[in-house]
């Protein structure tokens, strides 16, 4: 079984996050890192080729810079990569996301795709599931567990009250959350083998996808702050202050 | 009044109470429809009539994994009379829903509103972005709006109204599009429920290990809380995911927030900032934590847990 994964490459969110003027979008700088939320679907991926020996090709879309994000999920082991990059997609929402990665996906032959549940820059979380209904097929989501069995797919699907046990055929969507699997970290043998695995850009002339109505952001205002109020150092007494506080807003 | 799509989804016998807080903000903005997800009883639809629903479009999935199924049905009502808003939360089968509903209608989706307007024709939603600190007002260009409203945006209220009409949606076969929920697990819980309490204690990574979170429920159930986590923690499988507070997990609001060894990392903050009283138990006198806590101990909670535990017993 084939199988592709969504991946995004995103501004370290260990640096500030800024937007540009005028359109409110995101400032992508060249070297843009593999969102941690993907690491999670790039593994599960590996894990369920093993034991059948297909392929696993990451998809993303998204201005390539250096394309360091795309070379991370190649050394962990994926097998080749299509990026879609084009300037008409700049300030795209998740539907054209979706269309894009689904016309990418479409031209593979694929038992499944696998996604993160939310991007740590965009978190619409919404992507996985367009990206099902445009594929027409099923959108098994939020799975803490995944397994796949001759034309069949079962997950464990998060709820608020636990989890679900939930099943389709194949193909469809998988929407992983992290602490799905252990992420590996590349080796030296996979970041160089990466350097000649096959990258292959397309743009928005070669998939024929449909930009989706315009979002805009009129405005950004800074919100109300909320402020820090006493800090104290615990001497050995500190929790005195927590009781009394506790007792001066008449919650004990 | 522009028509309004609410997506309320039942649990045990009553709406979920994000649902009747959708719906207090659907009844505010026009004539509210409730999408009723679930089994359906007739005290559902008459609470759902008390807080404002004039009409009950009613689908029941079944076994059936709800969100193909479900945007099909509501794409076809849909197709000859839209309303102008279909209003959801940032919930599971709200997401799949919405995701799968907008590809078929070809219209966007507005994720983590906090607020949502109508504006005579067009739609703007608020945003908060970058961990909180900054509000984005949203638009979009082409109905019908498809809003996902973060939980504890809005407040439920009743308001008295007569039992709605009752629409059932047959659920269309989508083909291989279909899934199948073959088993419901449940986790055990005690004490008040998270979203509701109005004390959450949470412990985040500082705790050190799993054991050192009956800390936490310690002092949970000390003071009649709920208790809550971080991300970091239930990714590391220490708690359950239930207990995960923040942008991916719940959104809480009490009295008072007891954060034990969390860091303060904005996606965290999202979903406590607004409690009433937050106190702040960290041993890094820079933690992020600090700068939103009204009272701030600089310590290492496996001394000062024990001391505050023992000293509300001791009251
Ligand atoms: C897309 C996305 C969504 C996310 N959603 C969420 C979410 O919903 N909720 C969430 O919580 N996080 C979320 N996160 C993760 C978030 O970014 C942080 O990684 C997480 O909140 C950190 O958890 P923590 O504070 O427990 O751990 P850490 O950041 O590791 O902090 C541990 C803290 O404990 C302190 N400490 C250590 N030892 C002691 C001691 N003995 N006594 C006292 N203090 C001590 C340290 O000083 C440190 O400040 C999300 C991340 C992404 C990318
Ligand atoms: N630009 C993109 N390129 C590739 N995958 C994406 C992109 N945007 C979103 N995804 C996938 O969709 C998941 C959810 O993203 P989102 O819906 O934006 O929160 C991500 O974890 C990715 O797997």
């Amino acid at each position: 079984m084939n199988v592709i994964v969504c991946v995004k490459q995103i501004p370290d969110p260990a640096t500030p996050y800024r937007l540009e003027e005028g359109t409110n979008w995101l400032i992508r700088p060249e070297e843009q890192i593999l969102d941690d939320t993907d690491r999670y679907g790039v593994e599960m991926g590996l894990q369920l080729v093993e034991p059948s020996g297909g392929t696993v090709t990451v998809v993303s879309m998204g201005p390539a810079g250096s394309g360091q994000g795309i070379r991370q999920a190649l050394a962990m082991g994926a097998d080749d990569a299509i990026l879609i990059e084009d300037t008409s997609l700049r300030g795209s929402d998740a539907l054209t996301t979706a269309r894009v990665l689904a016309a990418a996906v479409g031209r593979r032959e694929f038992g499944l795709v696998i996604a993160g549940t939310e991007s740590t820059d965009g978190y619409s979380g919404v992507v996985p599931q367009m990206l099902a209904e445009i594929l027409d097929v099923p959108a098994l989501t939020y799975a803490t567990k995944v397994e796949v069995d001759e034309g069949s797919v079962t997950i464990h699907r998060q709820t608020v009250a636990g989890y679900d046990v939930v099943t389709s055929s194949l193909p469809a969507v998988v929407s992983v959350t992290a602490g799905v699997v252990e992420p590996r970290y590349p080796t030296f043998k996979g970041i160089m083998d990466a350097k000649k695995k096959s990258i292959e850009t397309l743009s928005m002339g070669d998939l024929g996808a449909e930009r989706a109505p315009e979002q805009l952001v009129l405005s950004i205002v800074d919100a109300a702050e909320r402020t820090a109020g006493r800090k104290i150092e615990d001497d050995g007494d500190a929790h005195e202050a927590i009781v009394a506080l506790l007792a001066e807003r008449k919650v004990i | 009044m522009p028509a309004v799509w609410v997506f309320v989804e039942q649990e045990g016998d009553g709406p979920t109470s994000l649902g009747l807080e959708l719906l207090a903000k659907g009844r505010e903005l026009g004539d509210a429809t409730v999408v009723l997800l679930g089994p359906g009883s007739d005290e559902v639809f008459s609470i759902l009539g008390d807080h404002g629903a004039r009409a009950v479009l009613h689908l029941d999935g079944g076994d059936r994994l709800p969100s193909g199924p479900v945007a099909a049905a509501l794409a076809d009502r849909a197709g000859s009379d839209p309303p102008e808003l279909i209003l959801m939360g940032q919930a599971y089968n709200d997401r799949d829903i919405a995701g799968r509903l907008a590809a078929r209608l070809g219209v966007g989706v507005l994720s983590n509103a906090s607020d949502v307007r109508l504006t005579g024709g067009g739609v703007e939603t608020d945003h908060e972005i970058l961990g909180g600190t900054q509000i984005a007002t949203a638009s979009a260009s082409q109905g019908p709006y498809i809003v996902l409203a973060r939980p504890k945006s809005f407040v439920a209220e009743a308001v008295g109204g007569d039992a709605p009409t009752i629409e059932k949606l047959e659920l269309p076969d989508i083909g291989a599009a279909e899934g199948r929920i073959t088993e419901t697990h449940v986790e055990e819980r005690e004490g008040p429920q998270l979203g509701e309490a109005s004390i959450v204690v949470s412990g985040g990574r500082g705790l050190g290990s799993a054991d050192a979170y009956e800390l936490v429920e310690r002092l949970g159930k000390q003071l009649k809380g709920a208790t809550g986590a971080t991300r970091a923690i239930v990714d590391a499988g220490w708690v359950p995911y239930s207990k995960q507070v923040g942008q991916t997990g719940k959104t809480v609001k009490p009295e008072v927030y007891i954060a034990c060894g969390i860091s303060g990392a904005m996606q965290h903050l999202v979903g406590m900032k607004d409690a009433k009283t937050i106190i702040a138990i960290n041993k890094d006198a820079d933690a992020p934590i600090f700068s939103i806590a009204d009272l701030g101990v600089v310590g290492d909670v496996h001394k000062v847990l024990p001391k505050l535990i023992e000293a509300l017993e001791s009251r």
